[in-house]
């Protein structure tokens, strides 16, 4: 009697189970719809043909498919995606070189002090900007820093350290201390230990850097919009003065918004699991 | 002397990057300071005292004081509750493996690889606000599942909650990365000490409330101090939704418009120094507490 009350239990339990995981299922797909929904009317209108394009229509669908939306915008959107490249792309590399050393030290060859050093760099990586704005401003005009890409260049850069020193730094925390201190008894010094032993292991850590960096520095808006004049805007300063009024008809804003969220996108398919540890490391999780 | 020889090198390698940030950051922040208490209006720099009026004509500004200060507090209340409690429920619905449950993931945490220019381009649309034969986006779509009495003019509203509507494009950006917080701290709850729960007589209620809630309070911690600094200092989201309107206007905005747009640069200065004190509230205390937790490990 006793065995059979526990087999009834048992199937009572894998029959709530059962159900309890369908109705996950269903939450999660509802959930995904939710999310989705946005990616819906930007596609959807994106792909309409501009004489079909009305924004009481937003929801339905194309009657036919057509790219002219895309041929009309991109001539506008071009140097900004060229500007942008030309920007993340040195950005994200400076930083992450850098980062890599000052995460060895930090993990492996603490100074005296160092202690002391790491959270005033991590707390770089949280301030506003707003607070900082006036005086970069200044000294990039009085540099002759300003209006070009090479200012924005270095304000990623110098932004972008606080993120990629952590992101090494946590890295390297799990490289053996036996390995350091064997090289150091075969006569190697920091540098060589850090070129010979730490930069081997560290392609992972430079991926999750550099995407890092590079998302960032792609999806910026305050520095490019107030570093560079309109020659040299940046992808998402052009989109905003294309797509940023309701004058703009609305599949060409639609259109460009998609066209400048390619790269990033991308980015995130491809190396979605580096773009997560990035995440993780921003909340100081390592 | 050798000491210096030890040390010398790894000083030289993040010199570089010390001086760097030290400028930029500490630097510039003094320099901000020193700014907020000048009478610096228009293009030329001026470098004069005058203590802190520009703070005392900040807490009797109209606009600082009945709109942005509520504004920014009732947009941070909606958009971090909101985005816990629905950040939190993600991660408890694919804690247990789920066939297809990293498609979810990347689904619910893709709007954060979009800049928040694109999301804000996007949902200006999405919460238009026309009438009759004009209604569109998420109305149009309210209308079509019969809840027209959710229908609402969102951030255009008539109310002082109207910035509560930019919590929901925030929060679909965002709650994807709380998801993510949460279930690496589920995930590293090991599993023996659930199974040891069980053995107990715990049921999955008594298991979650005993054994893991106690595991998620640093996580939930650092998603409050997160998403808190976030909201406090966005700019861009707000700047692309609706720029000059006054019923979405914050600290970050006004800081922007006052200084560069209007040469009040001493007024600027002060309002950031206001911002940077509200982050550093939350910041402070969130990176002590970690660098301590670190070190007792």
């Amino acid at each position: 009697m006793s065995s059979l009350g526990a087999l009834a239990d048992v199937r009572i339990r894998s029959r709530a189970a059962a159900y309890w995981t369908s109705l996950r299922y269903v939450i999660l797909f509802g959930l995904a719809c939710l999310f989705l929904t946005p990616v819906y009317a930007l596609l959807v209108t994106a792909l309409k043909s501009p004489e079909e394009v009305s924004v009481v229509r937003m929801w339905s669908w194309p009657d036919s498919f057509s790219l002219d939306n895309f041929r009309s915008v991109w001539p506008k959107l071009e140097e900004g995606f060229v500007n942008s490249v030309l920007v993340a792309l040195p950005a994200s590399l400076i930083s992450s070189a850098l980062g890599a050393g000052n995460g060895f030290v930090l993990a492996k060859w603490r100074f005296p002090g160092a202690d002391f050093v790491f959270p005033l760099i991590l707390f770089g990586m949280f301030i506003p900007y707003q607070s900082i704005l006036i005086p970069m401003f200044q000294t990039m005009s009085y540099l002759g820093l300003a209006g070009g890409l090479s200012g924005l260049i270095l304000v990623h850069v110098i932004y972008g350290l606080p993120i990629t020193t952590l992101i090494f730094r946590s890295y390297f925390a799990g490289l053996p201390d036996e390995l350091v201190e064997a090289a150091q008894v075969d006569g190697a010094g920091m540098l060589a230990t850090f070129a010979f032993v730490a930069l081997p292991i560290a392609p992972p850590a430079f991926a999750v850097s550099l995407i890092w960096q590079f998302t960032s520095a792609w999806n910026d808006f305050l520095f490019g919009v107030l570093l560079t004049s309109k020659d040299n805007w940046p992808i998402t300063v052009a989109l905003n003065n294309i797509a940023g009024s309701q004058a703009v008809p609305f599949n060409e804003a639609m259109a460009s918004a998609l066209l400048a969220s390619l790269p990033t996108l991308l980015v995130y398919v491809l190396l979605g699991r580096f773009f997560m540890r990035g995440l993780m490391a921003g909340a100081l999780k390592g | 002397m050798k000491r210096i020889r030890l040390w010398a090198p790894a000083l030289l390698l993040m010199s570089p990057s010390l001086l760097a940030l030290a400028l930029f950051v500490y630097g510039f922040i003094g320099w901000n300071l020193r700014v907020s208490v000048t009478s610096w209006r228009g293009l030329l720099p001026k470098y004069d005292f005058v203590g802190l009026r520009n703070y005392a004509a900040l807490m009797s500004d109209a606009r600082f004081m009945q709109f942005d200060v509520p504004h920014i507090a009732i947009f941070t209340l909606v958009f971090v509750g909101g985005t816990l409690a629905l950040g939190f429920c993600m991660a408890l619905l694919l804690d247990k493996k789920l066939a297809g449950d990293a498609l979810f993931r990347s689904v619910y945490l893709f709007p954060m690889s979009l800049s928040l220019i694109v999301t804000g381009i996007i949902w200006r649309w999405l919460l238009d606000n026309g009438n009759d034969a004009s209604t569109t986006g998420l109305n149009k779509l309210l209308e079509s599942a019969g809840l027209e009495s959710l229908r609402s003019d969102w951030f255009r509203s008539d109310s002082a909650w109207a910035i509560a509507a930019i919590a929901l494009p925030a929060g679909w950006s965002l709650s994807g990365y709380v998801m993510s917080l949460f279930l690496a701290g589920l995930r590293s709850v090991p599993e023996e000490l659930r199974e040891a729960a069980r053995v107990d007589g715990a049921n999955e209620t008594r298991v979650f409330w005993h054994v893991i809630r106690p595991m998620l309070v640093p996580v939930l911690m650092s998603a409050i101090v997160i998403l808190a600094h976030i909201s406090l200092k966005t700019f861009d989201l707000f700047y692309a939704m609706d720029a000059k309107n006054i019923k979405i206007d914050t600290p970050a905005l006004y800081m922007w418009f006052t200084t560069f747009d209007g040469g009040f640069y001493a007024r600027g200065a002060a309002i950031a120094t206001l911002l940077l004190l509200g982050v550093a509230l939350v910041i402070v205390p969130y990176i002590a507490y970690t660098v301590r937790e670190e070190r007792r490990r």
